[in-house]
């Protein structure tokens, strides 16, 4: 891999070089390199673009890195990845795209994701998007995850994207059986003219099934966002959904949610609050000594971090 | 030293602040007390550079700062406590401490400040200062800021607001101790008799105007004899 490359996926996954356990690197569309181990294999998909990870059951305290990087100007990558994660399987999954793009067509990665998660295993997604170079081309990733979380399962997933993504629409799906614990935390900032969607789905059909979807965001200048979700309590289950914004400069934001209660035990609440920063946010941190600048740039990293 | 001269406030047609002069000493612990809606909190505010009066001069160590910003005031030594601390999604305790003393704190270093304020330094340090800490605990996170300032003027706003009675003994420690360590001047906004009590000089606000100041011991036995509080001297106004 060339440098732009390595330094493009320090961006998204925080390495440094190859990572230790089982990883898949996709570079500009194409499998550049792959590690399985003895618990977690990677196949290629020979009806389409992709691979499958497979995750034996009772795999404890293993990693998967499959960050999928584009440093050329007009690629069109898409990708259809699926996790089979073994019963009792204990893992951390860490993707993330990065587009670096100094041409002037547009780039753009789309990762379908699905996961099939096996009954009491746990999964921890780690997911980064990032947009770089000074190219006049559009970067755009749109995301699909979709989740099959069986009995006693716990999946959590962290998505940030936080820099130089002109275009993104992600949307998650997930269906709960009983005792299914499922915790979205997404973090979003725009700024220019970018546009961002996020539309979460979630089916709590498990008794005793459970979600918490967060997502926190900012939106800058004269950017976009939009954030959709939807809770179907089908059982007794608890659903929650907190879409908390910060609104600065021409930028807008609209959250719409929808909670839907399908039996009498479901128990759903949804929170949403849009604003600009408080001023009394400011003027205590400016009494500290900070500009009004520094004082801002805090606020938003504390939000975001 | 800290000066105000003539300083003069309205909003909506009232007057809040009007013509107020007054000097506090290097290493004075002044207290300032007075009715509700005397212009108290709007006097701190003012030192603050929060709000700008439409007249009148402020100087520190005989500098003027009356057109300088929060910032300027806050570089040049002034801290200010707010009567209703702020909260912030994401920002913990440390990540605050840290900024009120100007360097990244370790974790030992937080722990002082979030003890001398009486609170458990373990469970707090890596909290955020959202809402789930109730109005006691940002209050003394709020004073434990200020202390790592260590500045040449600190001003604080009702701290013994929502500050449990077990813990407003230590309360009344911390200020001594911040007294006499950091060697500026301390201004307290309070009702209270005990804060009145440890103060070198009160000073009575009413009505956007000093009704009464001087030494402790001129001023608190006037403030606490009268029938209401402080009536002998709002009455002076009448």
């Amino acid at each position: 891999m060339d440098k732009l490359l390595l330094n493009l996926m320090e961006e998204v996954s925080d390495l440094h070089g190859v990572p230790s356990g089982a990883y898949n690197i996709r570079a500009n569309g194409e499998g550049a390199d792959r590690k399985t181990t003895a618990n977690i294999d990677i196949v290629t998909k020979t009806d389409k673009p992709g691979i499958d990870i497979i995750i034996k059951p009772g795999t404890k305290n293993e990693s998967v890195h499959i960050p999928a990087l584009i440093t050329k100007t007009g690629v069109m990558d898409l990708v259809y990845n699926d996790f089979y994660i073994g019963e009792d399987a204990d893992v951390l999954i860490v993707a993330g795209c990065g587009i670096h793009n100094s041409g002037d067509q547009k780039s753009e990665h789309d990762g379908i994701h699905r996961f099939f998660v096996g009954k009491n295993a746990k999964m921890r997604y780690v997911e980064k998007h990032i947009g770089t170079g000074d190219g006049t081309g559009e970067n755009i990733i749109n995301p699909v995850t979709e989740i099959y979380a069986e009995e006693g399962s716990y999946c959590e997933l962290e998505t940030v994207q936080l820099k130089g993504v002109d275009s993104t629409k992600r949307e998650s799906k997930a269906v709960l059986k009983d005792g299914a614990t499922l915790i979205i935390k997404e973090k979003i900032l725009t700024h220019g003219k970018q546009y961002a969607e996020t539309a979460f789905e979630v089916d709590l059909d498990g008794e005793g099934s459970s979600a918490n979807l967060i997502s926190r965001s900012v939106a800058k200048d004269k950017s976009k966002q939009l954030f959709l979700s939807k809770i179907n309590g089908n059982a007794k289950c608890a659903g929650h959904s907190e879409c908390d914004a910060i609104i600065m400069d021409d930028a807008t934001v609209s959250a719409i949610p929808e909670i839907s209660a399908n039996n009498i035990e479901a128990s759903l609440i949804h929170e949403a609050a849009i604003g600009k920063i408080a001023g009394e946010q400011l003027i205590k941190l400016m009494t500290l000594g900070l500009t009004e600048a520094e004082a801002e740039e805090h606020i938003i990293n504390g939000f975001l971090k | 030293m800290l000066e105000l001269k003539n300083i003069c406030y309205s909003a909506d047609e009232k007057n809040i602040i009007n013509d107020i002069s007054l000097t506090i000493e290097d290493s004075k612990f002044v207290v300032i007390t007075g009715p509700n809606g005397g212009g108290k909190s709007t006097l701190a505010k003012i030192i603050a550079g929060i709000i700008k009066p439409q007249s009148g001069q402020i100087l520190l160590n005989g500098e003027d700062i009356t057109e300088l910003g929060i910032t300027e005031r806050a570089r040049k030594g002034i801290s200010f406590a707010f009567q209703q601390p702020v909260r912030f999604k994401g920002i913990t305790v440390r990540d605050l401490i840290s900024l009120a003393a100007g360097e990244e704190l370790s974790f030992g270093k937080v722990c002082e400040y979030l003890a001398e304020v009486g609170l458990c330094a373990k469970d707090y340090v890596n909290r955020e200062v959202n809402a789930s800490l109730s109005g006691g605990e940002l209050k003394r996170i709020e004073i434990a800021m200020i202390n790592a300032r260590k500045t040449q003027v600190s001003i604080f706003d009702e701290p013994e607001a929502g500050i449990d009675l077990w813990s407003f003994k230590n309360l009344i420690n911390v200020f001594e101790k911040m007294h006499s360590e950091i060697n500026g001047s301390i201004i307290i906004i309070s009702h209270q008799e005990r804060i009145l009590d440890i103060a070198d000089e009160i000073v009575v606000l009413s009505k956007g105007q000093i009704a009464a100041k001087g030494k402790k011991a001129d001023i608190l036995p006037e403030l606490l004899g009268s029938a209401s509080p402080a009536c002998k001297f709002f009455s002076k106004e009448d």
